[in-house]
């Protein structure tokens, strides 16, 4: 079991002539994922690798190869408009790696997608089914089919939360990034409520970073919903400082709100262990799952 | 990008919300035709930096005559400008705005902003400006008016409203604030605003409701479809090693202790930082190489952290995903030909072509501490640069 993507998801690739969007999308093929279609305007006719048909839509991607999920190597400035197409062409699920979309753009994207198409992302390395598929940038070989869930709103530390979940044996069911943009699609708690129901899911490890008020609801979520699985946490940025923007968009505290101190608390308030050291994530879970 | 409050308040005319009449000044010569085209009495100076609390650190002084706005021009322009909130070097002054004073009879506050949580904008308006409002919001939250705008719908004119009356303004001044709330949120969305501050909004004697301050901030990633407001940007404003990390396409913020951070990742990058702090050391910075840094970036980005004098030690933490880990190695050992390191480097490398990267650097004449973990890596850096 896992949530969301799993060995039979028909993956479109939406710019896979581009650079990333070539380079990933062979690696998610040697993955193992099932990349049925790409999507570059102007491009429809073309074969990938000899062996992925290559449409100038997402909708005849659709149509022809029976599509459900879609990833975007978008550049920033064209992005917006692709994921409104997938939304349109009947996409289930969308995973957005690009990073740098006007934030007014994303506004508009989260508003026309509503509940109609689950979208991952902006600004995030994807989502994996550990052994199983993997739509995003994530290297494949650090994960290892098991028994936690993992999301975050950021990339390498979630490798490295990964690579510590798999060095003490408990190995990954989903992983997911959620972005580190300020407008997002699934939250922490759209995947709380997934990971639920997970058989195979024992334990969630959540990673959290400062700005926003995302891990302020899923703490408030946790308790109010009596969460049945433990949940095991990082935040990332205790020591950044007030008012700067740390690399991701999202990443700033604003108006004394948003700090790593706040959402530590919250979190401990609602009974979710928060790792003080970033290093200490996988020992935590085994503690606690042994 | 944050704009200077005369680039921000030229704007607002264009968005018909009314500001003071006001003059830029560069250079002293400008001096006595600015004061003679305002035709006051009395004149405000205000010094255009990127910082707050510009009035109690003398950026900003009122002049009685021609005279006295030359005196106050000659010590500012040119000269530094340190605030509570400007760092201990301070922000250059390269420009004045010579205002005309306004009869304030009620200070307000207004600002807008993306609500992360709605997908729409926030509007927020307080009774209490011209005062920190972040003491507001923590000491009297009820003063403190807040109306969700949707991402969407353009009918807002009723919102507006609501927090003009909640703001307890007279009919007629409640009219010129859905004016101003108009204007703003029409800027906002038109420039891709990330945040339009204004503090105070007054309401003069004469009953107008006119912008005293302005801050702007503007999206960086939208930069590309406002040409003219690109230009606008200050590079004297920020801090030089950010302003070299961002022109190099990295992510640079600068600390005040003392071990430089390379990383690849912002989160990352952070969690980094909190190790050091964690073992009882102190991060110098926090810098982002990106997800697919090439040679150039990472000789820049070592560049970055020698230039920094408090620096004793560096940790380079590094997870390879995009960013394959030879091609780090092969940056350091180039940025190592290029600056001479005299200070130690610890280094902890993982994931994609681990194996690669590390014989690079093993087979280097460089000194590297290695390590096999980030607690690792954080305990040996922290005691190399005690």
């Amino acid at each position: 079991m896992s949530i969301l993507v799993d060995k039979n998801t028909r993956v479109v690739v939406q710019g896979i002539t581009g650079s990333a969007g070539s380079f990933h999308a062979k690696q998610m093929l040697e993955y193992g994922t099932k990349v049925v279609a790409g999507v570059t305007p102007g491009k429809g006719g073309q074969r990938f690798e000899d062996r992925v048909p290559v449409y100038d839509s997402v909708e005849e991607a659709v149509k022809n190869e029976g599509a459900d999920a879609s990833v975007l190597f978008v550049p920033p400035a064209l992005c917006a408009d692709s994921i409104c197409e997938a939304c349109d062409a009947g996409i289930k699920l969308a995973v957005c790696i690009t990073e740098g979309i006007p934030i007014l753009d994303e506004l508009k994207f989260r508003n026309y997608i509503g509940n109609k198409m689950r979208l991952i992302g902006p600004n995030c390395p994807g989502i994996i089914t550990a052994g199983e598929t993997k739509l995003g940038i994530m290297p494949g070989y650090i994960h290892k089919k098991g028994r936690v869930g993992v999301i975050s709103r950021s990339g390498t530390l979630t490798y490295e939360a990964v690579w510590q979940l798999s060095n003490v044996g408990l190995g990954q069911t989903t992983c997911i990034g959620i972005g580190g943009d300020p407008i997002i699609g699934l939250k922490y708690i759209d995947l709380l409520e997934l990971f639920r129901s997970d058989i195979e899911t024992e334990a969630v490890v959540l990673i959290g970073e400062i700005g926003g008020q995302d891990e302020e609801m899923a703490a408030a979520f946790i308790k109010e919903s009596k969460y049945p699985k433990p949940v095991i946490t990082f935040i990332g940025g205790q020591t950044a400082p007030k008012g700067k923007r740390m690399g991701h968009a999202g990443a700033i505290i604003e108006g004394g709100k948003g700090t790593a101190q706040g959402k530590i608390q919250a979190l401990e308030d609602a009974g979710v262990t928060v790792c003080k050291s970033p290093a200490d994530i996988g020992e935590t879970a085994a503690k606690i799952l042994r | 990008m944050l704009l200077h409050e005369y680039q921000s308040k030229e704007l607002f005319r264009q968005y018909g919300i009314k500001v003071p009449l006001f003059k830029v000044v560069s250079d002293h010569a400008e001096v006595e035709s600015a004061w003679t085209s305002l035709n006051s009495s009395k004149v405000v100076i205000k010094a255009q930096a990127h910082t707050g609390g510009r009035g109690k650190a003398g950026g900003i002084q009122m002049s009685g005559s021609v005279q006295e706005a030359r005196e106050i021009s000659k010590k500012l322009l040119g000269s530094r400008l340190i605030t509570y909130q400007s760092g201990k070097d301070g922000k250059p002054i390269s420009k004045l705005i010579f205002e005309v004073p306004a009869q304030i009879q009620k200070e307000l506050y207004f600002a807008c902003m993306v609500n992360r949580q709605t997908y729409g904008y926030s509007l927020i308006a307080s009774t209490e400006g011209g005062v920190d409002i972040e003491e507001v919001s923590r000491k009297s939250p009820e003063k403190i008016k807040i109306e969700n705008i949707s991402g969407l719908c353009e009918f807002n004119d009723f919102r507006f409203r609501r927090l003009a009356k909640g703001l307890g303004l007279s009919t007629e001044l409640q009219k010129q604030f859905v004016q101003v709330a108009k204007g703003v949120l029409k800027m906002f969305t038109g420039l891709d605003c990330s945040l339009i501050e204004i503090n105070p909004l007054v309401v003069t004697e004469g009953g107008e409701l006119v912008a005293l301050d302005a801050k702007v901030s503007v999206d960086d990633r939208a930069l590309w479809r406002h040409s003219a407001i690109a230009e606008m940007r200050d590079k004297l404003q920020e801090d030089p090693l950010e302003l070299q990390a961002n022109e190099a396409g990295l992510n640079y913020v600068s600390l005040d202790g003392n071990i430089g951070c390379m990383v690849n990742g912002a989160g990352l990058a952070m969690a980094t930082m909190d190790i050091i702090k964690y073992y009882g050391g102190n991060p110098a910075n926090f810098l982002d190489v990106g997800g697919g840094a090439n040679k150039d970036q990472i000789v820049t980005a070592f560049k970055l952290l020698m230039a920094n004098k408090s620096v004793r030690a560096i940790l380079i933490n590094i997870f390879g995903g995009i960013l394959k880990c030879d091609v780090l190695a092969e940056g350091i050992v180039q940025a190592a030909k290029e600056v001479e390191i005299k200070i130690p480097i610890v280094v902890r490398l993982e994931g994609t072509n681990v194996q690669r990267g590390r014989e690079i650097l093993g087979s280097s004449t460089l000194k590297f501490v290695t390590a096999s973990s980030m607690a690792e890596a954080a305990k040996k850096v922290v005691e190399v640069a005690r």
